[in-house]
């Protein structure tokens, strides 16, 4: 049944070299290097604005590439973009459904835009309910749904050309933290099933949750690429201690604490020491008579990868 | 910029051959089926009422009531091949009608499944080309005006003004291309404007006028010299001449060759505009 014998590929499923995407004077994406291989979970990692969706819509094959070189299933979406899209799910980043359909309708009406038979559409349509657990809202009108829901119709929705990628452009952003972890768990049991997934996201917990690997985007390039643990590994440290004192003390307290530990990152609320015994470190303040009114000890996270490769916090 | 920029300048085209994209673009069009259809199960009733109603309350209010008052040997006189106020106004109101129908369905609708419901933008992330968007999408709205239209002609035949099946269908399908001829460049206006606060000027500088001044109310001629050339030069002034002639069934060949000529120009570069509008809108 599945296309996929159309687009037999051998090495990675995504291949992109010196990607650039230009608007006008703008350089969205400045020259990236990308692979992606199937049944990896990769993910594009960065604050808004880095560049993630432009990349994104490159691959799935709706925007043109200004330079660079990009083959999505082994062909290039600029000669054959039917074809490839024809083997992509795409979940954008704000939900496309039709308010005038159905919950089940607009499986069925998209599934038809693919070619696939309207008796076809009905089964996988009643089958991804079911997976997205929304068969008792299936003659529902989308507008009644909560954003929990109309996002795990746009993933079921992306679903119904059975694809080989699954593209998630901020999967989960506006979301609850209850309605996150279920839609993890939805992406977490595709990649079971062996589909290939390409997220993008701002939030760190979420790439450590989901990505095999990623790429940190910070304006438009790379700057750091691995696995979260790798990234962690490389420029982090083990443990951070973080220091809460007065509202305008923090730069005062950083001259007094750096030497404690690898490095110091002033934040406007607060202090992050970088080290790899953080209750030694806290120790050390203390010793040093220093009174923080509040102290964290916890692991280093992507956040403080992007931290340290920006400069910036990925949340603004 | 060593590398090509395939689609960003719009116009330059699809490397298929045009007549294979064409085909192509319907077959993938005939996949959008199944979402026009369940779209208008949604609101077929509400449109119904209102295009039998509307040109019923025009005819009563305006043929009927505004037709006793000025029916006489010196307007008659001036109505050329009409009998009556009634049989002058009936056919200019439908060729109006078709118009107002067309542009109201191809303005907000477009901008919205740009902007507000992103249809267009989910259909183009999957196979289907946006050629096929837009043709599918304009097939529904000729769809929209042939069948207001239809109600439109029926209701004059019930005031017994059309004497013939074939001058019923002949006006029928003038209807819809005049409707056509002004569907496609609204097309194009709705993919190229970001805002909806546009379509006020397209209302009261376009249709609004049109709709006064095209010679569906009065002979043209008796304007104003130069306001009697700006209704020459509107497209609904071509449909409204075209489709009198149909319904009184006086047709003069050659200045019905005009009108069509001119309808199906204005359709054509409507409908180039409106491919090269959505193509910059979708792919870029």
């Amino acid at each position: 049944m599945s296309a996929a014998d159309d687009l037999p590929v051998e090495g990675p499923l995504i291949r992109a070299r010196g990607l650039v995407k230009r608007y006008g004077d703008f350089e969205a994406v400045r020259g990236i290097d990308v692979d992606v291989h199937a049944g990896e979970a990769f993910g594009f990692l960065g604050p808004n604005g880095a560049g993630k969706s432009s990349a994104m819509r490159m691959i799935a094959s709706v925007s043109p590439v200004t330079a660079g070189e990009l083959t999505i299933l082994g062909r290039d979406p600029a000669k054959e973009g039917p074809l490839v899209r024809a083997r992509l799910g795409v979940c954008p980043q704000e939900d496309q459904l039709d308010q005038e359909l159905s919950v089940r309708e607009n499986l069925t009406v998209y599934g038809r835009y693919f070619g696939i038979s309207r008796a076809e559409c009905r089964s996988r349509a009643d089958e991804l309910l079911r997976f997205v657990q929304l068969t008792d809202r299936a003659g529902a009108k989308v507008d009644d749904l909560s954003g929990g829901m109309k996002r795990r119709l746009t993933i079921a929705r992306s679903l119904i050309n059975q694809p080989d990628i699954l593209l998630l452009d901020e999967p989960t952003t506006g979301l609850d933290p209850q309605a996150r972890h279920l839609l993890w768990d939805k992406l977490f049991r595709l990649k079971q099933q062996g589909v290939t997934l390409v997220l993008t996201t701002h939030y760190m917990d979420e790439a450590e949750q989901l990505c095999d690997r990623l790429v940190v985007l910070d304006k438009g390039v790379i700057v750091a690429e691995g696995s979260p643990a790798q990234l962690i590994a490389q420029h982090s440290t083990r443990e951070v201690t973080e220091l809460r004192f007065g509202v305008g003390h923090h730069e005062e307290m950083a001259a007094k604490v750096e030497d404690i530990g690898e490095r110091v990152e002033v934040l406007p609320d607060r202090l992050l020491l970088y080290t790899h015994d953080g209750e030694a470190a806290t120790a050390e303040v203390h010793a040093r008579g220093l009174r923080p009114t509040s102290v964290l000890v916890r692991r280093s996270s992507l956040e403080d990868v992007f931290l340290r490769l920006t400069g910036r916090s990925l949340v603004d | 910029m060593a590398t090509s920029t395939p689609g960003a300048p719009a116009s330059t085209g699809s490397p298929t051959a045009p007549g294979s994209s064409l085909r192509e673009g319907l077959e993938l069009a005939g996949r959008q089926y199944d979402y026009w259809a369940t779209v208008y199960k949604r609101t077929w009733k509400g449109s119904v009422v209102s295009s039998f109603l509307v040109p019923l309350l025009y005819l009563a209010a305006m043929g009927i009531g505004l037709g006793t008052f000025i029916d006489s040997d010196v307007a008659v006189q001036a109505l050329g091949a009409a009998p009556s106020y009634l049989a002058f106004i009936a056919p200019g109101l439908l060729a109006a009608t078709a118009m107002q129908t067309a542009i109201f369905e191809s303005a907000y609708p477009v901008l919205g499944n740009f902007k507000w419901t992103k249809v267009y933008l989910s259909m183009v992330a999957t196979p289907l080309s946006v050629t096929s968007v837009l043709i599918a999408h304009v097939a529904y709205v000729v769809f929209r005006i042939a069948s207001t239209s239809a109600v439109f002609v029926a209701v004059i035949a019930l005031f017994g003004l059309v004497d013939s099946v074939p001058a019923a269908v002949g006006a029928l399908v003038v209807a819809t291309v005049v409707g056509l001829a002004h569907a496609t460049p609204v097309f194009a206006y709705s993919a190229t404007i970001r805002d909806e606060s546009s379509f006020a000027l397209l209302f009261r500088l376009g249709l609004i006028p049109m709709f006064l001044f095209s010679g569906a109310f009065f002979p043209v001629e008796q304007l104003p010299g130069q306001l009697e050339w700006f209704s020459y030069v509107t497209p609904l002034w071509h449909g409204v001449e075209a489709t009198r002639m149909l319904v009184l069934g006086s047709i003069a060949p050659g200045w019905m060759a005009l009108h069509l000529t001119y309808l199906l120009a204005l359709l054509v570069l409507g409908w180039w505009l409106a491919q090269r509008a959505f193509r910059r809108r979708l792919s870029d």
